[in-house]
């Protein structure tokens, strides 16, 4: 008989039976009971009316029946938490067995119960197992640690467990750190300060690097991972950590592996790049990831994800083993195409003929995405490697003839990036090209043909007529189509004006006039105007010469490239984000803008955060921000649109040119165009509303808080019932109060004040109740001032300085939402030591680095400083670079967050330059504005 | 960590669910339906998905998908190849690993399963270990304990697992035989990419050496090579010494008990790879009429060994309808639904070289193919392992007997296609 006995069992009353089952005297049947009943859970089935008859079959010295027991307590203890107590007694007893085993199954089960009662009778034992005599008891604990920390963090920490877990790191049996160190740093992920609770010197290095050596696989990696946080102090340091690390690369678990090279990879940086033994050690790596490449499609699949970083940092160290990157038939498709990713960037002059011959094989293959992208390769191919670029067209030709419909487009799309690498080399081919426009019916497609089209209209004799076609159906194309469509006309006519302009008209009015699409009516007017005010200037900026496209593409972004080099072999390096990108509970902890140029969402985010900061008040006021930004003056600096695609170079000068002279023009000039009516909103609002948006909020004017913030209406009376509320925060001698007006506009006096304000980002709290002495007559003020402590309930608010106030009268309770300036949480022991500045400078990652200008500083370095120094804000070091004065200051938030910055300030010029780094990037903007009112008060 | 683990067949149906932390309701395995929906086929089914709280991390083995999902940052490959140890495990407690076997051995496939992963953290994978904490399913056994009278299925053991705590996790320690032996299995399997023209676009070995070792008490072992350094890149067992290796090019080590994998080798594109057949091939597709079949196999530098075991696999393009051939060898198939030509060839003789030629009907009025297909290949060579590796001698210290040892060798195709 096997277990598949216990599924077939669905008569009625089965609960019942099993139930005299279990209080059967027999111990055979009750242990045959105990497995139907475990089998009935494991599909699924509700046995949970049984929890006292199996909790009754715990007490046993049969083991097997005590883990089914165990087994059926972890499922249903969190649906029974008053029947689990039972169980408790047992478990307590199981602890202080003879039998390791037992004791080891019993703080075990205890720690997977997740019911809060049973975890404060946990505590003993588990204090007692984590100093058991048996490591094997000794290791379970550790892990129970963070069990618990999962179910009751708070309880951890006050029952001093940590520091328990920490001192394991030294156990003399390797299994023991290893779960030491998975536990830590389950622990770490888990919490959110983010602080490590692993310190790494070189005493715990080398306890770590001794137990790497003989714990298991599983124990390794985690050692690994936590060795790869350390920072060796020099370069010797790194090289004989390496040395002891190297040997993991031949472990047959591919996570080890994978692990250690990371570790590898990371230490390397600390060394002289062309040593001896960075050669050495980077021949060392290439072995183990070619053979992971052998392994199940699912490891290959990570592994081919690193190695895509691995030779974008260190291009040399696969620049021979391009094979193994040749796809196999029966890949999957998702190994296939990494495989594909990897090989262009491994190709090079030296292996360019293989590489073709076997893109070119690929692109005759079954899957669509795999051919498609093949035909990618090989153009990238041609743009990369020059010599191989004549070869690389006529494979693409050769391509184009096979008349599949989905070769020939990408085969075009890349065509059009090859003429803009290799300008006059290729034209030739254009007529096999032409040939082909019926068959093209993707977007990108199409509009790549255009854009071929109307760069050499000069040289195709029917380009109006091929022109004209796609024009009859320009209200269904694609946005994309309808551009290239506008932009290729408008090169046409430039070069043959004569026949053309008929059509040229018709484009124009097509996109001014009957399109919905405000990029599309953007360039219709810019052209328009353009051709109608100087044909001459027109021909400058829409037939310039475009800039050359580069040679690589596809890189990821150095700083981001440099981070994901330290995450490799976790899931950041198989998405090639940062974990803060995607890690749930990180994104409050380091919150990294790209400041890479042309990332438009990081820009548009630090737009949106501005705007966020700069909310109103009081909540419904959100409308009265409108019209001010409509008084605002756009005269601003000209915005180039970041998102036009790149082979549009020639008309991205046209629109910022453009832009800025139909600002300057006014509404009225622009109004002159054809089809005035759309035209004034036109420039304000759509095109670059984004990035003007940003401007008006960049401007120092509405960062109006400071030193002294002078009190700000808070509540108005028509909202308060007659009751007015003005204040203001301040912070005197590391007190921070809240200082409030409250004024009676209303025919009754007021009395019976009360305060309360909800959680925020910096748990603020009032420290005592709101006292105001005596009822407020009508047409009375009065001035209260509260002390707030930072020790109450904290939730991250959005924008991070929000508090929002309830306050209590006789008439009614009132709700309003204030900003907190940023400088009253900076504490009096903000300074830092120099050297510890310095490494916390270098330690915290540039893509944390935010930078602000602030203008209209009238002061010297010495007075600035003096008057940061009033708020905390402590210039640790100044220094005179090229005349240039420089001045590094740290501050502390009161909940532990440290902000380094830097100001530079030019002699004469009254803008200084604001840089600033912190763990939490989220603090910038408030820092920012803080330093605007501190200076300008 | 690892939260849960859910197995699941084929056919869509969660059979079996395991949680090592709170409960993940089943709902979560909708995300990876629906990623198996947009892939073509099931090996393409991307092993890492993203949903808005949870990772799922999913390996595909004897048709079975056993979906691992995480909440926090982990090394996928630290996940990916437990869940395959947990497969390896299953194969080695139950000989095989398929939904029957799993639901027949439902009570100790979730033992296992609670006694490998504590909160997530692997606990015991060492399938020595685990057998010592839970006794395998064995009908030899329960004849024992039926005869002994002991309670039947008594599957748990009570005493302390002791390897767990020694320095040599992967060997019980006790162990007693009356016939000590020790056998080593030198396995390389070839994969390679052959051209048209029968050209070698790449090749590659990967090799691995298993033992199954049968010896008393705690022996210490060492193996040497003739030829050591021909390896590119070697991968050991936890139990060979690497200092050893590094220095002097010797295996030395405590062997775990009864089977497993020493050591795996890999032997890169960058050498030269002597193949062992040669396949003569002619496949074309007319305009209209479909198309007409001619393929060759014979061996080529086999060092006077036999090629055994040959198998072509053809997967045809979807437009053909049926091959009408004839073989001057073995058996042919044809499945019209999965497109895919099989020749059953066997051991080739080298004076006779096996045929097969004939017609490819294809569905008329479609267009002949874009391209011709690919020819998977199988073979095996015994008693050559195909790099020329030779073991030199194996000396055992620490104990008192002469064990009975034994090396076979034996080159088998990998994953070899040619172009065709």
């Amino acid at each position: 008989m096997t277990d598949s006995k216990y599924f077939t069992t669905t008569k009625k009353g089965e609960i019942f039976e099993l139930k005299s089952e279990l209080n059967s005297d027999k111990k055979e049947k009750k242990k045959e009971a105990v497995k139907k009943v475990i089998a009935s859970m494991t599909v699924g089935k509700d046995v949970s009316a049984l929890f006292p008859d199996v909790v009754n079959c715990m007490q046993t010295d049969n083991l097997e029946l005590k883990k089914l027991v165990y087994l059926y307590l972890m499922n249903y203890a969190k649906s029974q938490p008053d029947m689990a107590i039972m169980a408790v007694n047992t478990f307590v007893k199981d602890c202080e067995d003879p039998n390791p085993l037992i004791r080891a199954l019993a703080v075990r089960t205890m720690g997977c119960i997740r019911v809060d009662k049973i975890t404060e009778y946990l505590c003993e034992p588990l204090r007692k197992c984590l100093k058991d005599e048996d490591p094997y008891v000794r290791k379970t604990a550790a892990i129970c640690v963070a069990k618990l920390h999962d179910i009751n963090a708070s309880m951890v920490e006050d029952q001093g467990f940590l520091d328990q877990l920490k001192e394991l790191l030294s156990d003399s049996n390797p299994m023991v750190v290893a779960n030491a160190v998975a536990s830590l740093t389950e622990i770490n992920e888990a919490s959110s300060s983010g602080q490590p609770l692993m310190e790494l010197n070189a005493a715990t290095m080398n306890k770590l690097l001794t137990a790497l050596n003989e714990c298991t696989e599983w124990g390794q990696v985690f050692i690994l991972d936590a060795l790869s946080q350390y920072s060796p102090k020099d370069e010797r340091e790194a090289q004989s950590i390496c040395e002891r690390i190297t040997p993991r690369l031949a472990h047959a678990n591919a996570a080890v592996v994978l692990s250690a090279v990371k570790c590898l990879m990371k230490f390397m940086e600390l060394m002289v790049g062309d040593s001896e033994f960075v050669k050495n050690l980077t021949k060392k790596l290439a072995p183990p990831l070619v053979t992971l490449l052998s392994s199940e499609p699912e490891v290959q699949y990570v592994a081919l994800r690193n190695i895509n970083l691995i030779v974008q940092k260190r291009p040399e160290l696969l620049k021979h083993e391009m094979k193994v990157f040749f796809v196999k038939y029966n890949d999957p498709i998702y190994v296939k195409l990494e495989k594909l990713d990897i090989m262009i960037r491994l190709a090079s002059e030296a292996n360019i003929v293989q590489v073709l011959s076997e893109l070119k094989e690929y692109a005759t293959e079954v899957d669509v995405d795999f051919v498609r992208k093949a035909v990618r390769a090989i153009g990238r191919c041609a743009i990369k490697v020059e010599t191989s670029a004549e070869r690389c067209v006529s494979t693409l030709l050769d391509l184009i003839q096979t008349k599949v419909n989905y070769v020939v487009q990408e085969a075009i799309v890349v065509i059009k990036d090859i003429f803009r690498k290799y300008p006059n080399k290729y034209e030739s081919i254009i007529s096999t090209l032409c040939e082909n426009l019926d068959t093209l019916d993707e977007p990108e497609a199409r509009a790549s043909m255009i854009w071929i089209i109307g760069e050499y209209a000069e040289r195709i004799d029917n380009a109006d007529e091929l022109l004209e076609s796609f024009l009859e159906g320009f209200h269904d194309e694609n946005t994309q189509v309808q551009l290239q469509l506008l932009t290729a006309i408008v090169k046409l006519f430039l070069k043959r004006p004569t026949d053309t302009q008929e059509l040229v008209q018709q484009v124009l009015s097509l996109a001014t006039q009957d399109s919905d699409n405000p990029d599309l009516r953007d360039r219709g007017f810019i052209y328009w105007r353009l051709l109608s005010t100087d044909p001459g200037a027109a021909k400058e900026v829409v037939l310039a010469e475009k800039p050359l496209i580069a040679e690589e593409t596809d890189l990821i972004e150095p700083t981001l490239l440099d981070e994901l080099i330290c995450h490799i072999a976790s899931l950041a390096s198989v998405y090639h984000k940062p974990p803060s990108a995607f890690v749930e509970g990180r994104t409050g902890l380091r919150r990294a803008l790209p400041k890479s140029s042309g990332d438009n969402d990081g820009n548009s985010d630090q737009q949106q955060q501005q705007q966020q900061q700069q909310q109103p008040t009081v909540i419904p006021n959100q409308d009265s921000l409108i019209p001010d930004l409509l008084n605002m003056d756009v005269s601003a600096p000209p915005v180039v649109p970041a998102a036009q695609p790149a082979y549009t170079g020639g008309t991205l000068d046209l629109l910022s040119g453009g832009l800025d002279s139909l600002l300057g023009g006014g509404g009225a000039d622009a109004a002159a165009a054809p089809a005035a009516g759309a035209t004034p909103p036109v420039g304000g609002t759509n095109t670059s509303s984004a990035g003007l948006l940003g401007d008006i909020f960049g401007m120092p004017a509405t960062a109006g808080q400071g030193y002294n913030v002078p009190k700000q209406l808070w509540l108005p009376a028509n909202r308060g019932k007659g009751m007015e509320i003005t204040g203001t925060f301040s912070r005197r001698n590391g007190i921070i109060s809240m200082d409030l007006t409250i004024h009676n506009k209303a025919m009754q006096p007021i009395s019976n004040f009360a305060i309360q304000l909800n959680k925020n980002s910096f748990g603020i709290s009032p420290s005592s109740p709101l006292n105001v002495p005596a009822p407020v007559a009508p047409n009375q003020s009065v001035d209260v001032s509260l002390i707030l402590a930072t020790t109450g309930p904290v939730q991250r608010m959005d924008p991070l300085t929000n508090l929002q106030v309830a306050i209590k009268n006789s008439v009614d309770v009132f709700y309003f939402a204030t900003v907190m300036p940023m400088h009253i949480f900076f504490t009096e022991d903000g300074a830092m030591e120099k050297r510890v500045f310095l490494s916390t400078w270098k330690d915290i990652p540039s893509q944390n680095e935010v930078q602000f200008n602030i203008d209209n500083v009238n002061m010297n370095a010495d007075g600035i400083s003096n008057k940061l120094q009033a708020s905390n804000v402590f210039t640790i070091a100044k220094r005179n670079v090229e005349g240039q004065d420089m001045l590094y200051q740290s501050i502390k938030l009161t909940n532990g967050i440290w902000v380094l910055t830097e100001l530079k300030l030019q002699p004469g010029n009254t803008t200084i330059v604001l840089s600033l780094k912190s763990r939490a990037t989220d603090v910038a903007q408030g820092i920012n504005e803080a330093f605007q009112g501190i200076l300008h008060s | 960590m690892i939260h849960s683990l859910f197995i699941i067949n084929s056919s869509g149906d969660v059979f079996m669910e395991k949680h090592w932390k709170s409960v993940i309701p089943r709902s979560i395995c909708d995300y990876f339906f629906d990623a198996q929906r947009k892939a073509n086929n099931n090996e393409d089914i991307p092993p890492v998905i993203t949903t808005p709280h949870h990772y799922l991390l999913s390996i595909l083995r004897s048709n079975l998908f056993f979906v691992a999902v995480c909440m926090t940052e982990v090394p996928p490959l630290f996940v990916i190849e437990f869940l395959h140890r947990v497969v390896d495990t299953f194969e080695d407690y139950f000989g095989e690993c398929t939904e029957s076997i799993i639901k027949e051995h439902y009570v100790v496939v979730y033992e296992l399963l609670d006694e490998m992963l504590d909160n997530g953290f692997p606990l015991a994978t060492e399938s020595n270990i685990l057998k010592e904490l839970i006794k395998p399913p064995n009908i030899l056994r329960t004849i024992a304990n039926t005869v002994t009278g002991k309670s039947k299925e008594y599957s748990v053991s009570a005493t302390l697992p002791t390897g767990q705590l020694s320095n040599v996790p992967w060997r019980r320690s006790g162990v007693k035989y009356t016939n000590n032996e020790a056998y080593f299995d030198v396995t390389e399997e070839v994969d390679a990419i052959i051209d048209k023209a029968g050209g070698t676009v790449t090749a590659e070995i990967q090799g691995y050496i298993d033992c199954c070792v049968k010896l008393s008490g705690m022996p210490d072992l060492t193996l040497t090579f003739m030829n050591s350094r021909l390896f590119d890149d070697i991968s050991f067992h936890p139990c060979v010494r690497l200092k050893r290796w590094e220095s002097e090019r010797v295996l030395s080590f405590i062997p775990p008990d009864g089977n497993s994998r020493l050591l795996s080798y890999h032997i890169g594109p960058q050498s030269v790879v002597a193949i062992p057949v040669y396949i003569r091939h002619n496949i074309s597709f007319r305009d209209v009429g479909g198309g007409r079949l001619d393929i060759t196999v014979g061996p080529k530098q086999t060092m006077g060994r036999v090629v055994e075991g040959v198998v072509l696999e053809i997967p045809m393009p979807k437009c053909v309808l049926n091959c009408n051939l004839t073989v001057t060898q073995g058996k042919y198939t044809f499945d019209p639904v999965s497109k895919l030509l099989n020749w059953n060839i066997g051991r080739i003789d080298p004076t006779k070289l096996p045929n097969m030629r004939g017609n490819i009907s294809v569905q008329s009025g479609s267009p002949p193919p874009e391209s011709n297909p690919i020819i998977n290949v199988q073979f095996v060579v015994t008693q050559r392992a195909l790099s020329g590796l030779k073991v030199n001698r194996l000396d055992i210290y620490g104990e008192k007997y002469n064990p009975f040892k034994g090396v076979k060798y034996v080159t088998k195709a990998g994953r070899f296609q040619v172009r065709t």
